[in-house]
């Protein structure tokens, strides 16, 4: 089955691609970029990003920009599935949603109109398992946004790792946040993975952050040798 | 040990990922779950099992409809079974109902139309399907939407299907399949 995977360069859609890629063919990489930051479908903060590691993955990579307003976004995603369909020939489509009903019904509508096949290989799945799978896979991912007390500018840049996945799975337990950051309360970038034929090495940054909130833009980067 | 029946068209697909582990993420923390692929289940395999649930499938996942054939463990069965989606609509199949076309994607509001174990009142719950059962004389309807019948259960056995997909937003009817009496 020829798939394109919903591509957001996080960890989540990246780890739904991983998994797509082991049992079937993924032949592209769909990316919304949106300009409303707190679009409920597609916002990320380093999505430019996904040039570089569309690239190092060796994937063509379907990008659509939309002004991210609730609803008419979709018709940009379904424009851009519908150009995949078109030039790529994909039977399906691959998501990261988790827990968002609100997300994963939306695209399911959109795929049962395009007659196309629709997965989430991350379903349901626990958010503590998958930040482990994430680390015991060899992900190298930094927090790129926090959108949540208590977290704040000294989480940005981190690196998950086991010491970090236990840290998160604390504040989740006192502060009731998703500890994957389901509920958006964290973002991530993933700068290096097992099928990446080459690793992103950050040239040049910047934090803007401001209490709880705050997102650490990779202004410039590169594809290195691993 | 529950075994839970993998209903999508292959086995190790990933529609696995999707709608059979977050059943086993349920049954699990009540008995040992095996999962078998429905090309794998035979009626002996079956019966060593204490209940059996059948998961659902991709939407555009029909390659069940084309095999009920591979079903017919369920008809000999006197295990507790639960079908979902694709389950509850092999279920009906299997003791003769028809299907009839019914798309619900998302959550949709659901009332109980009679009194059963596994769910009560009117609930919102997790819809992915494209055709619901016009049911054969030898089932209950338990539950409907607005558009179509959402559970069933065989008038004299604890065979229940139910439409929505339970494991997202309701694994409480879940838990109370699992606390049915055993057989």
């Amino acid at each position: 089955m020829r798939l394109a995977v919903l591509f957001s360069g996080g960890k989540d859609s990246t780890l739904a691609l991983q998994k797509a890629m082991e049992k079937e063919e993924v032949v592209c990489l769909i990316t919304l970029i949106s300009k409303n930051k707190a679009s409920y479908m597609f916002h990320t903060p380093n999505i430019d990003i996904t040039e570089l590691q569309a690239e190092s993955i060796g994937l063509p990579l379907i990008q659509k920009s939309t002004e991210g307003r609730k609803e008419v976004e979709l018709d940009d995603l379904k424009s851009a599935i519908e150009r995949a369909k078109e030039t790529n020939r994909i039977d399906g489509v691959v998501t990261g949603a988790i827990e968002s009903v609100y997300q994963a019904e939306r695209i399911q509508r959109i795929c049962n109109t395009l007659d196309l096949w629709c997965f989430n290989p991350l379903w349901k799945r626990d958010q503590q398992e998958l930040l482990e799978e994430i680390v015991r896979n060899d992900f190298k991912v930094i927090i790129s946004g926090v959108f949540a007390y208590p977290l704040d500018e000294s989480w940005l840049g981190k690196e998950i790792d086991r010491k970090l996945v236990g840290q998160l799975v604390r504040l989740s337990k006192t502060y009731g946040i998703s500890p994957s950051g389901e509920g958006g309360e964290i973002e991530t970038t993933v700068l290096d993975a097992p099928f990446f034929k080459r690793k992103i090495e950050v040239l040049d940054y910047e934090v803007e952050a401001k209490g709880n909130s705050g997102v650490f833009i990779i202004k410039k980067g590169r594809l290195v040798k691993k | 040990m529950i075994l839970i029946v993998d209903m999508n068209c292959r086995k190790d697909s990933l529609g696995y990922d999707e709608f059979v582990l977050p059943i086993a993420s349920v049954t699990k923390d009540f008995e040992e779950t095996v999962v078998k692929h429905y090309s794998d289940v035979s009626y002996e395999g079956a019966n060593d099992c204490s209940r059996i649930v059948l998961s659902g499938t991709a939407l555009k996942d029909e390659g069940y409809l084309g095999n009920i054939a591979d079903f017919e463990w369920i008809r000999q069965s006197d295990k507790p079974i639960l079908g979902i989606c694709a389950g509850m609509q092999t279920i009906g199949l299997v003791f003769g109902s028809s299907l009839e076309k019914c798309l619900e994607i998302g959550m949709t509001s659901i009332r109980t139309t009679k009194e059963n174990s596994l769910f009560s009142s009117t609930f919102k719950a997790y819809e992915l399907h494209k055709y619901s059962i016009k049911p054969s004389m030898e089932f209950d309807v338990l539950a409907e939407s607005e558009n179509c019948i959402q559970a069933i259960k065989h008038r004299e056995r604890d065979i229940f299907g139910v439409l929505f997909h339970p494991e997202v937003r309701n694994k409480r009817t879940i838990e109370h399949f699992m606390l049915l009496p055993r057989h």
